[in-house]
């Protein structure tokens, strides 16, 4: 992503579009008895919107969630830029380059909307927090600087009326617009969204899905979606993976995923009767 | 009454400078609440084991000196002169934040994802290891503490208003004052306090921007050591150094029920209120109860605030989700 500058260089991990980013290998996942996810594996590749559907309880969320490190698979591995990874933190996995936002909205909601986004800087600036915390001098220039992208990305998502709102008092469409907000300021490799679209009007949505493909096409974002309106996911999406009951059961173009039977089956329920 | 005579007024001036002291012992547990969900049991002996720290730094007592000589047959007690107090005070500061690495790394970052009331169970054991060190590192006698701050009434005050204030107590309240100040600066205009902020609004979104925990732990632990540091020298100068410091914890719970456990400014104002509340009520009331009133009245008060408004003065409303 390139908030910073235009015509900026590319990081030089940022590998080729069409590459595999990502790459989640037989991964399963356990809560006590309930199994969550069951040995799925598939990638996602640079630069393209990957879509992640299946019905309530298919353990999409909990994809995600492994995806950056909240919960620790039982089985399986992660491959992030070509490289097998550890067991991370959350907080070590978000420096590598994967962002995200939440189901259920997860704001600072005592901050402004500014200030929101810029704790998505975090990353960005972590060096020297220890120094600005006893002596802000030369800190204040990088202040300005990450500002400045901050309110580029406030430009892009057209929310410069409620700059200084406090998140907590602003309309459920606009949270989830700020929440893409921050997620974007850490100018992520992979940006996890989970229902960036869940409970909005159409209008709200079309904006959303608007964003969601600028940020793709303009900065070449990669990014996985998980969405439930086949619409926007149809529309939106190169390539979907379907889960249900924590199996993988589709994994294709779009159009493709659309006609396959056990999809069909598992959203008409008929499977499970 | 006589609400307009100056007794009374010196009561009230009393009430609140003595207020300031729960307030900075309430304020330990709110920021380590807020940005952990951890009720800081070890909080007043936190004040203790500081203000231990920094007598024994100032008088040069070696530290474990007990241990010591029983396992070596010696009789060592210092190690020279002493530090000067502002030395006295750097380095006191440094074995807080190095304390607070410690309670993270071996104990908290352990017991991530627990339940609450686990926490707090683990800082009851904090509590008790804490007494324990103090003790073995510099000895349960009672020490005085002189850190140069003025002592007396206040001859100003006097002239002015015929009213007997310390001046002790006057200058606790300005470096209470201070240390909230510099906290609120802290907190609201840099990247660190920004982080805080965070953490304290929603972990897992703090997470995922990339602060770290124990990092966030850590810098809060500190944080508290040093308002502890503050709370222990003001205590200690005034009734000297001694382990029932470790007591005034207990105070301030009320303050916390009066405030709000998510609250800076409740655990202030909440300070405020029971000082001068549990004051007045023995000066005006004592007598007819048998007095000995400020033992309880703290709770009394608490308790019947409770009934009313139970999130607290400032604290935010308790909504149960369904
Ligand atoms: N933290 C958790 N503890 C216990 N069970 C969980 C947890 N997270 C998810 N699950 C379970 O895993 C399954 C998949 O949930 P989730 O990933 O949220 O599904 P989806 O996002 O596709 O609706 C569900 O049965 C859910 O109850
Ligand atoms: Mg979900």
């Amino acid at each position: 992503m390139a908030f910073v500058d235009p015509g900026q260089i590319r990081d030089a991990d940022a590998g080729q579009k069409g590459d595999v980013l990502l790459r989640v290998e037989d991964v399963s996942l356990s809560f006590g008895g309930v199994k969550a996810i069951t040995a799925i594996s598939f990638d996602i590749k640079q630069g393209e919107i990957r879509a992640i559907i299946g019905p309530n309880g298919a353990g999409k969320t909990s994809m995600l969630n492994v995806i950056n490190g909240f919960y620790h698979p039982q089985e399986g591995e992660i491959w992030f830029r070509g490289k097998k990874r550890k067991a991370l933190k959350p907080h070590q996995i978000a420096n590598e380059g994967i962002a995200r936002t939440f189901q259920n909205i997860a704001l600072f909601k005592g901050m402004s909307t500014l200030d929101n986004i810029m704790t998505g800087r975090l990353t960005k600036m972590k060096k020297n927090m220890f120094w600005q915390a006893i002596w802000r001098g030369p800190a204040e220039r990088e202040e300005i600087e990450h500002r400045e992208v901050v309110e580029r990305i406030i430009d892009f998502l057209e929310i410069q009326h409620i700059r200084k709102t406090s998140v907590g008092r602003l309309p459920y469409g606009l949270q989830k617009r700020v929440e893409l907000g921050r997620a974007l300021a850490a100018e992520p490799a992979l940006l996890l969204l989970d229902e960036p679209m869940a409970g909005m009007n159409v209008e709200e949505k079309e904006d959303m899905s608007r964003f969601i493909i600028d940020v793709n096409q303009q900065f070449g974002t990669t990014i996985a979606l998980i969405e439930h309106d086949m619409g926007v996911v149809m529309d939106l999406s190169d390539r979907v993976v379907v889960l249900d009951y924590g199996k993988k059961i589709g994994d294709g173009p779009p159009d493709e995923v659309r006609r396959n039977q056990d999809v069909i089956d598992a959203y008409l329920g008929v499977a499970h009767d | 009454m006589a609400f307009f005579d100056v007794f009374f007024w010196e009561v009230v001036v009393s009430g609140l400078l003595a207020g300031v002291m729960y307030s900075l012992v309430a304020l330990g547990f709110v920021l380590i609440f807020k940005a952990s969900g951890i009720f800081n049991f070890a909080q007043g002996v936190l004040a203790l084991f500081a203000a231990l720290t920094l007598v024994g730094f100032q008088t040069g007592q070696v530290p474990f000196s007990h241990l010591i000589n029983a396992v070596l047959g010696t009789n060592i007690q210092h190690w020279g002169e002493g530090t000067h107090t502002f030395l006295a005070i750097v380095l006191t500061l440094l074995v807080m934040i190095g304390l607070a690495w410690l309670i993270v790394r071996l104990a908290l970052s352990k017991l991530v994802n627990q339940e609450g009331i686990i926490l707090f169970m683990a800082t009851i054991g904090l509590a008790y290891v804490l007494e324990g060190l103090g003790d073995i590192m510099w000895g349960a006698d009672v020490k005085t503490l002189d850190v140069g701050l003025p002592t007396g009434p206040s001859d100003t005050i006097i002239d002015a208003t015929g009213m007997f204030v310390e001046k002790l107590e006057i200058a606790a309240a300005i470096v209470a004052v201070l240390l909230v100040v510099s906290l609120t600066i802290f907190s609201q205009y840099t990247k660190m306090g920004r982080a805080l902020r965070a953490v304290a609004d929603d972990h897992q979104a703090a997470l995922s921007v990339g602060i770290s925990l124990e990092t966030i732990w850590w810098v809060v632990w500190s944080v508290a050591g040093i308002v502890a540091l503050v709370a222990g020298v003001m205590w200690g100068a005034k009734s000297g150094v001694q382990f029932s410091l470790s007591l005034i914890a207990l105070k301030a719970l009320p303050v916390l029920m009066l405030g709000g456990f998510t609250s800076i400014p409740g655990a202030i104002i909440g300070g405020l209120i029971i000082g001068v509340g549990e004051k007045l009520f023995e000066i005006y009331l004592g007598p007819m109860l048998g007095g000995a009133t400020e033992n309880w009245f703290a709770y009394m008060l608490a308790l019947v605030f409770l009934l009313f408004r139970p999130q607290g003065l400032f604290g935010e409303r308790i909504i149960e989700r369904v």
